[in-house]
């Protein structure tokens, strides 16, 4: 080293201590190092040890410095004291809040529990917040699920036993083809970049279906522009391309799936499309060796895919030749669909002949036995490497749950769900909708519910209906409206509320959803409902208790504040009986746990909620004496049991020798301890012999039950044709004793297809007039609204433009700079427009969530967020545009009730620059102030 | 490039200073005792202000000392010796002249040099810069000079040159505007050698990296209308030539002098201006700010 | 300090990737909490919370659009800091000394003591590398992690940048480039690695890995036989499917 070069100290001390919990900037859940100097956070990693992220860590987590210490953090309980949606607010005790929430919630209990309607945003504790309501009593519980992605997880369900994200995820380390549908970033953040990462380094081809060519699309190797909310009809177009050239996987069809089960064709027989079943139930097949009947799942049985056979006069044919029939129609030929997908008939070939030739030509083979559930063994396990995943950009439309079905069709015909190359599902899935539990709401005074809230319908006896077939829940979730609601329909809540419709409620219980705001459709109409009162001046939702951390635009709609911790100040589980953080080969759970003290008068919500299930005396909250059972949520975590030997943790349960490694047990007192040791989460890797085929594979099942996933071995055969699905379209038809409302007749005829079908939803949403589609996509480096309050990223996305196509760019006569004005059916907004050649050309779309509320967040009211920034949400409504029969339908998938965000139509004119964003709202009171001025952030020396 | 004022006025009034230095250091004019002390005034206060100005800019004036120590690579920390050594040098040679009523000619031809030589380093402080095409030109240490002599002359009130070097130095800018305003194009950086993107097709600059301005946006992308541009340059040479040159050449008195010399400052800091604001960083490249 | 050393014992950088980056802004925060917390003065901001929040940002992430004649338009992410260049001209403007390239493995440094915060290395990078503290009055610029490579408090596999350790799509590699076996040079002949701005002179040591071609379909021919049709219908496909499943 030369004499006059500084010495630089390589070698600094980084931390005092690292503390290893896990992350939440997003759902994602990935495990970090927390490396503390002097007692505070000074610095966040990515945990190398974790399943989920591996060591990486996104913008958001590394980021969360910024978070954790943000002065829009809520700083103690607040008692509303001005108008709703002033914000004006005063401090209290916690004992106030708490007797408050008592006295207000306490009678609604005794005497009526559906009264209260409990629901909760992006929650990761549904488990434990459905467990109250359940306690509470009433039938109005959900999660933020059916604004989110319902389509997407009742579709995969339904066809397989689970869908992406939390419930499986391609085989990264071994597929050669893959396929993305509709995602700019999705809840499986950090593991889809890994995975994208693996196949770029090994030359994998990635194909990207999306209007929008950005993030991971931009760096797919083939760019598929599709017209927006036509991914249905060109994934049949590709079925029925691989059908005709009978590129099909055929003896996976029939071993593994519901292709070869007979289905009763005779049109007048009141089970006419069911499936023909033997005295147990099990659905038929024709075995191939005898050429009868039998159970499809009897050892030995060779189940024909072409067999029809008459029985009673009855002619059953089996669910293969169904498909055939549908989908070799000339109408999914490539030719027909292309105009309407905007995709060359050419290219739809050109895909459909990769994903054989991949699939076929470059199978790959593992030597590891296996046995099947029939008792067959196989020596080897064949794989098929053509993954796909998609999200919301095909299960964010009213036709979504079909055409996600149609992608899990196309995934099972090319034999590549299950099977090294393709598809896995992470465990404790897959679980198909028999395991899952029904939805339930026998509600009763002073009594907890009868059942879990949601869960699966199986056919029309399921639905949720009051005797006189009304709706038994606010939302409506479970009716003939949506019959297949699984997570409930949140962004109806507000609107059926303030319409009393299907009944009033008393109290609105809020957390974590900021429902006034970037997760509402209709925002000012929004506005509106919360703060009408009635004739007497009352409001007509007359009380809202909402929890939040931060100074969110929803805070001031409530009338009592809970203030939460940060996700660095608390307990929390992610349980294994909620959403999983498992990987396709291993088994996990895992904990955050507070690594410092708040500062501020606020507690962790779920502490709250058992502190307040003691005071109101819920069954599950009180010892035997009516004193309170769990003192926190550490407390519940640890010694909470959901069924003997399960409970919220699986790792580390006791035994008479002592803890386990992980799985059933008892009740260990220092399992907390045991998670922190092990850097916050539990794992356990998938035997080799199960790693493939789970949901057929004896290996698989028997580890399955003793992990305590499920109680005992439950192998099932994929359904291709949802046999329910077909029972609601038997009621339409006028069949069975529970009717739907003849003006749902129709629809649910035609949308219920047991097989998937595409339908269009640009009539209703008046495309002839509104030509243009709308959408929005996640930005990588914010979180909803919550990422703006971080001093660092909203430097990154401070405002938000509209991107326009080059073609509308053009015809408008844009240039840098400009505004546009946006109509849809249903309002107007006036916005900054920037220009995007690589976009489907009659789309339009902008960041979400990043415009936000004067006086929100504790940023200054002229930040660039208020000003420039901007919702598309003004522009959606939760209805669709009358069609003039009378009715409003809802802007929703009729079979599950999912948002149907991306289908909105809109027009675009050049507009004169006004001085900020329209329309503009009034600033709210902040109730934490404004942030500081500058920042120059070092902790320690 | 941010035209900053500290720096506008730093580079004109120091130019100055050093330029009428120039001119006391050759003896024109040659003066003596309590004149000398108003010219030696008036010198010093230009470029020890314009010096001290530049301190302004810097993020941490306190160590301004140890820019003295790079002089083998750094241009601006040859011009730091340079101006001290100058300001020594016809320290000492104005002491003689106003306390001794000595002139130590040699010395104050030294100083003279020196003082040429200051100006030369403050202009390849910029011309060196290949990322700023307009100023990374021969053109650069022209006019820097050229003005500096043309205004030291001036102040110096020495009309004949003045007036001829005044002219030069007009004629220098018109150039250095007419070879500037193709230089960027001339290095032949685009966006897409910026970024290695263009063998393709077109490449254009689609998100920034953050939706707010950054330091390199403010100091380095400032961007000039064309109109705003021409009308500023016809201004700054009437101000910083014609009206000083027609003012002397016809009738060269104390007030016409003064007029004169006013509307040359005025001029110099346009044209000075300009030439910040009007310089294009190829950092811009990336911004798409071009 | 500002002369450059005539060679270094070993050459630091990065390869970045854009056939794989995904423009996560990732590296860019991780940049940010690391180099707040470590090396010298914090990156501080400025209007934190207000109507112009400003900051220091030593890696920051580009977004391109290329438009071919043909086909459709690509969008291309592009990370970019100090690209520790060989000849680096912020180098030699130094009048301090501050800035220099050090000689065991050529990472340029600001040595923040003795920086007057002149701005004139700021000016010289071609690449926009190199942003003045608002706060602190002094240039900041990507150490290549200079205490974290060698940083023996830290476990080996973590001695990485931590842009690098960051980065969720591997789309950044971390190696030293006078080894021809070394990941970065490997990368770099394997992928054609490139140099930003090659006239500016400056001999970046980075290099950008170009994205691969895309939107091929069209130039590679329809594998017909794949598509084969066994059947127009659904009897033929009955038909066929008889006679495959006899020869299973
Ligand atoms: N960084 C970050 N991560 C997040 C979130 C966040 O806010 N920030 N939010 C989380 C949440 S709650 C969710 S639900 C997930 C959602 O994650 P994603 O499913 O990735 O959701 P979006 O960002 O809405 O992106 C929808 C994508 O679908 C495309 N699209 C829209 N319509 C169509 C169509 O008809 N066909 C096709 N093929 N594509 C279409 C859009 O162009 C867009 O790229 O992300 C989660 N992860
Ligand atoms: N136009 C359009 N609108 C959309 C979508 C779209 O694609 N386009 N996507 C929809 C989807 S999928 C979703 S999931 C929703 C998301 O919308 P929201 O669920 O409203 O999401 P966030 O904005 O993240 O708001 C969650 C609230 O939780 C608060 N919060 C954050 N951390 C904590 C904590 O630790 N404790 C507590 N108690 N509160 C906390 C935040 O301060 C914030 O007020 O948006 C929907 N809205
Ligand atoms: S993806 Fe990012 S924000 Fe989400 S949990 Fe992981 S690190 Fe945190
Ligand atoms: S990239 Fe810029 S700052 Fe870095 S060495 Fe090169 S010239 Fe210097
Ligand atoms: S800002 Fe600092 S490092 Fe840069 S040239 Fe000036 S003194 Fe050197
Ligand atoms: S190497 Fe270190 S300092 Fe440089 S960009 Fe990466 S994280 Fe920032
Ligand atoms: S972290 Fe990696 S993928 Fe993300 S922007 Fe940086 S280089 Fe690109
Ligand atoms: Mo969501």
């Amino acid at each position: 080293m030369p004499k006059d070069q500084p010495i630089v100290d390589t070698s600094p001390k980084v931390s005092d201590e690292v503390r290893k919990t896990t992350c939440y900037m997003c759902a994602c859940r990935c495990g970090i190092n927390v490396h503390m100097k002097d007692g505070k956070v000074a610095y966040i990693e990515g945990n190398k040890d974790h399943p989920v992220n591996q060591g990486v860590l996104c913008a958001k987590g590394s980021a969360g410095i910024m978070q954790v210490n943000a002065p829009s953090r809520l700083k103690a309980p607040l008692k509303r004291v001005g108008p709703r949606g002033s914000g004006e607010f005063e401090k209290i005790t916690w004992e106030e809040a708490l007797t408050i929430a008592t006295d207000w919630l306490a009678p609604l209990r005794k005497t009526n529990p559906e009264k209260l309607a409990f629901f909760t945003g992006r929650d990761q504790s549904q488990s434990f917040t459905s467990f109250w309501a359940q306690g509470f009593g009433t039938p109005n519980y959900a999660a933020h699920g059916g604004f989110c992605s319902v389509n997407m997880a009742a579709a995969g369900i339904y066809t397989m036993g689970g869908a992406f994200w939390e419930f499986g995820q391609p085989d990264w380390d071994r597929t050669k083809m893959f396929m993305l549908f509709g995602v700019a970033e999705d809840h499986d953040s950090n593991p889809i970049k890994i995975g994208l990462g693996k196949l770029k380094a090994r030359g994998a081809k990635v194909y990207g279906v999306n209007p929008i060519r950005s993030g991971y699309n931009a760096i797919a190797d083939e760019w598929i522009g599709i017209t927006p909310g036509t991914d249905g009809l060109f994934i049949l177009s590709l079925v029925h391309e691989l059908m005709k050239a009978g590129k099909i996987d055929l003896d996976y069809l029939a071993r593994l799936t519901n292709a070869p089960v007979m289905v009763n064709g005779d049109e007048k027989s009141p089970e006419f499309g069911l499936f023909l079943r033997d005295k147990n139930g099990k659905p038929q097949v024709i075995d191939r060796k005898t050429g009868k009947l039998a159970a499809f799942d009897k050892k030995g049985v060779q189940p024909d895919l072409g067999g029809t056979i008459r029985k009673a006069g009855i002619t059953y044919r089996t669910v293969f030749q169904l498909m055939a029939d549908k989908y070799l129609d000339p109408q999914y030929a490539p030719e027909a669909v292309a105009d309407k997908v905007g995709i060359p008939a050419r290219r739809i070939q050109h895909i459909a002949s990769e994903l054989a030739r991949v699939a076929f030509d470059e199978a790959i083979e593992i030597d590891q036995p296996w046995t099947d559930f029939r008792g067959e063994t196989h020596d080897k396990m064949i794989g098929r490497p053509v993954a796909f995943h998609a999200m919301r950009g095909i299960s964010a439309h009213a036709n979504g749950f079909q055409t996600c079905r149609a992608l899990h069709v196309l995934q099972i015909i090319l034999g590549s769900v299950e099977v090294p190359g393709g598809f896995r599902f992470k465990p404790p899935y897959p679980k198909p909708p028999e395991a899952h539990p029904k939805p339930h709401c026998g509600a009763k005074p002073d009594c907890a519910l009868d059942g879990p809230h949601l869960g699966f319908v199986h056919g029309p006896d399921d639905l949720l209906l009051k005797e006189d077939g009304s709706p038994a829940r606010i939302d409506k979730a479970f009716t003939w409206e949506n019959p297949m609601s699984a997570h409930g329909l949140m962004h109806m809540v507000i609107s059926n509320a303030h319409a009393g419709d299907p009944y009033k409620i008393d109290t609105l219980f809020m957390y974590m959803a900021n429902m006034s705001w970037n997760s509402s459709m209709n925002t000012g109409g929004v506005h509106q409902m919360l703060t009408d009162t009635d004739e007497n001046g009352d409001y007509v939702i007359p009380r809202i208790i909402y929890s939040d951390a931060y100074s969110s635009e929803m805070v001031a709609y409530a009338d009592l504040i809970l203030p939460d911790t940060t996700y660095l100040e608390r307990h929390d589980c992610i349980s294994l009986l909620d959403r999983p953080i498992c990987e396709a080969d291993g088994v996990a759970d895992a904990i955050r746990w507070p690594v410092i003290e708040p500062d501020r008068d606020v507690r962790g919500f779920q502490s709250t909620l058992c502190d307040l299930g003691a005071r109101l005396g819920l069954p599950g909250f009180v010892n035997d004496d009516g004193s309170q059972k769990y003192a926190d949520y550490a407390d519940y975590i640890t010694n909470h049991q959901r069924r003997p030997g399960v409970g919220p943790l699986a790792g580390w349960r006791m035994n008479e020798d002592g803890p386990t490694g992980g799985g059933r047990g008892d009740v260990n007192p220092d399992q907390i301890d045991k998670y922190i040791e092990n850097g916050g989460f539990w794992i356990e890797h998938v035997p080799d012999e199960a790693q493939f085929y789970k949901p057929w594979n004896q290996a698989y099942q028997d580890w399955a039950v003793s992990k305590g996933l499920f109680d005992s071995p439950q192998p099932y055969i994929f359904s291709l044709y949802v046999e329910p699905m077909r029972k609601f379209q038997l009621a339409a038809e006028g069949h069975g004793d529970r009717q739907p409302p003849d003006h749902l007749r129709e629809r649910i005829g035609k949308t219920m297809d047991p097989l998937p079908i595409w339908y269009s939803n640009e009539d209703d949403n008046k495309a002839d007039e509104f030509p243009i589609t709308a959408l929005t996509q996640r930005p990588m480096a914010m979180y909803h609204s919550w990422g703006t309050q971080n001093a660092w990223l909203r430097q990154i996305h401070g405002q938000n433009p509209l991107f326009v196509p080059t073609k509308i760019w053009e015809e408008n006569g844009f240039a840098e700079g400009d505004w546009a004005r946006v109509t849809s059916p249903h309002g107007e907004i006036t916005v900054p427009v920037a220009h995007m050649a690589a976009l489907n050309e009659n789309t339009v779309w902008t960041w979400n969530a990043i415009g936000k509320r004067k006086g929100a967040w504790a940023l200054d009211e002229n930040a660039p967020e208020a000003t420039k920034g901007f919702l598309l949400n003004h522009l959606i409504h939760e209805l669709l545009p009358p069609k003039g029969d009378g009715l409003r339908w809802s802007n929703s998938d009729p079979i599950t009730g999912q948002a149907a965000w991306f289908d909105l139509k809109v027009r675009i004119a050049k507009a004169d620059p006004p001085s900020e964003s329209l329309p503009a709202l009034p600033p709210i009171k902040s109730p934490v102030g404004q942030g500081p001025k500058n920042l120059t952030w070092k902790v320690g020396k | 490039m941010h035209p900053a004022p500290s720096i506008i006025f730093f580079t004109v009034a120091s130019g100055l200073g050093f330029g009428m230095m120039f001119w006391l250091g050759i003896g024109a004019p040659t003066v003596i005792g309590f004149n000398a002390f108003l010219f030696y005034l008036v010198a010093y206060a230009l470029a020890v202000g314009g010096l001290i100005s530049s301190t302004f800019h810097l993020g941490n004036p306190q160590r301004a000392l140890k820019a003295f120590t790079q002089w083998k690579t750094s241009w601006l920390s040859r011009e730091g010796w340079l101006s001290v050594v100058t300001l020594s040098v016809i320290g000492l040679y104005a002491i003689a002249e106003i306390f001794f009523y000595t002139r130590l000619i040699p010395l104050g031809f030294l100083g003279a040099v020196l003082a040429l030589a200051s100006v030369f380093a403050t202009s390849m402080i910029y011309g060196q810069l290949k990322t700023v095409p307009r100023w990374n030109q021969w053109t650069t240490p022209v006019v820097f000079l050229a003005m500096s002599l043309g205004g030291g002359a001036l102040l110096a009130g020495q009309i004949l040159p003045a007036i001829v070097l005044i002219v030069m130095a007009a004629i220098a800018v018109i150039l250095a505007w007419i070879t500037g305003d193709k230089a960027f194009d001339r290095a032949g950086h685009t966006l897409s050698s910026a970024t290695g993107l263009g063998t393709d097709g077109a490449v254009r600059a689609f998100e920034p990296p953050h939706t707010g301005t950054n330091y390199l946006m403010k100091e380095m992308v400032h961007v000039i209308g064309r109109k705003h541009a021409t009308k500023l340059r016809v201004i700054g040479m009437i101000l910083f030539a014609l009206l000083p040159v027609v003012l002397l050449l016809l009738s060269a008195n104390h007030v016409t002098g003064a007029i004169a010399a006013v509307s040359h400052i005025a001029g110099a800091l346009t044209i000075r201006w300009l030439f910040f604001a009007e310089a294009e960083h190829v950092v811009g490249l990336y911004y798409g700010k071009r | 300090m500002t002369q450059l050393p005539t060679s270094t014992e070993k050459k630091l950088g990065l390869v970045i990737d854009l056939d794989t980056c995904v423009g996560c802004h990732a590296c860019v925060v991780s940049c940010k909490g690391w180099n707040t917390e470590n090396y010298g003065a914090p990156l501080s901001d400025q209007d934190a919370y207000g109507s112009a929040p400003v900051g220091t940002f030593l890696n920051r992430v580009h977004s391109y659009e290329i438009q071919p004649d043909q086909g459709p338009a690509q969008l291309i992410h592009f990370p970019k800091s100090c690209l520790h260049c060989e000849d680096a001209p912020c180098v030699t403007v130094c009048p301090t000394g501050a800035s220099y390239k050090r000689v065991e493995d050529g990472i340029v440094l600001v040595n923040e003591s003795d920086c007057i915060g002149c701005g004139l290395c700021a000016w010289a990078c071609p690449y926009g590398a190199r942003e003045l503290d608002q706060a602190e009055g002094v240039m900041k610029k990507c150490t290549l992690c200079v205490d974290r490579i060698y940083n023996e408090n830290l476990p080996e596999e973590d001695r990485q940048p931590a842009c690098v350790r960051t980065c969720p799509a591997g789309a950044r590699h971390f190696g030293d480039f006078s080894d021809p076996d070394s990941n970065v040079s490997k990368l770099t002949a394997e992928r054609g690695g490139m140099d930003l701005m090659p006239d500016q002179g400056t001999k970046p040591v980075n290099k950008y890995l170009p994205p691969r071609p895309k939107d091929t379909w069209e130039d590679i021919d329809i594998l017909a036989p794949l598509l084969e049709p066994v059947a127009e219908n659904a009897g033929g496909l009955l038909g066929w499917l008889d006679k495959t499943l006899e020869k299973l």
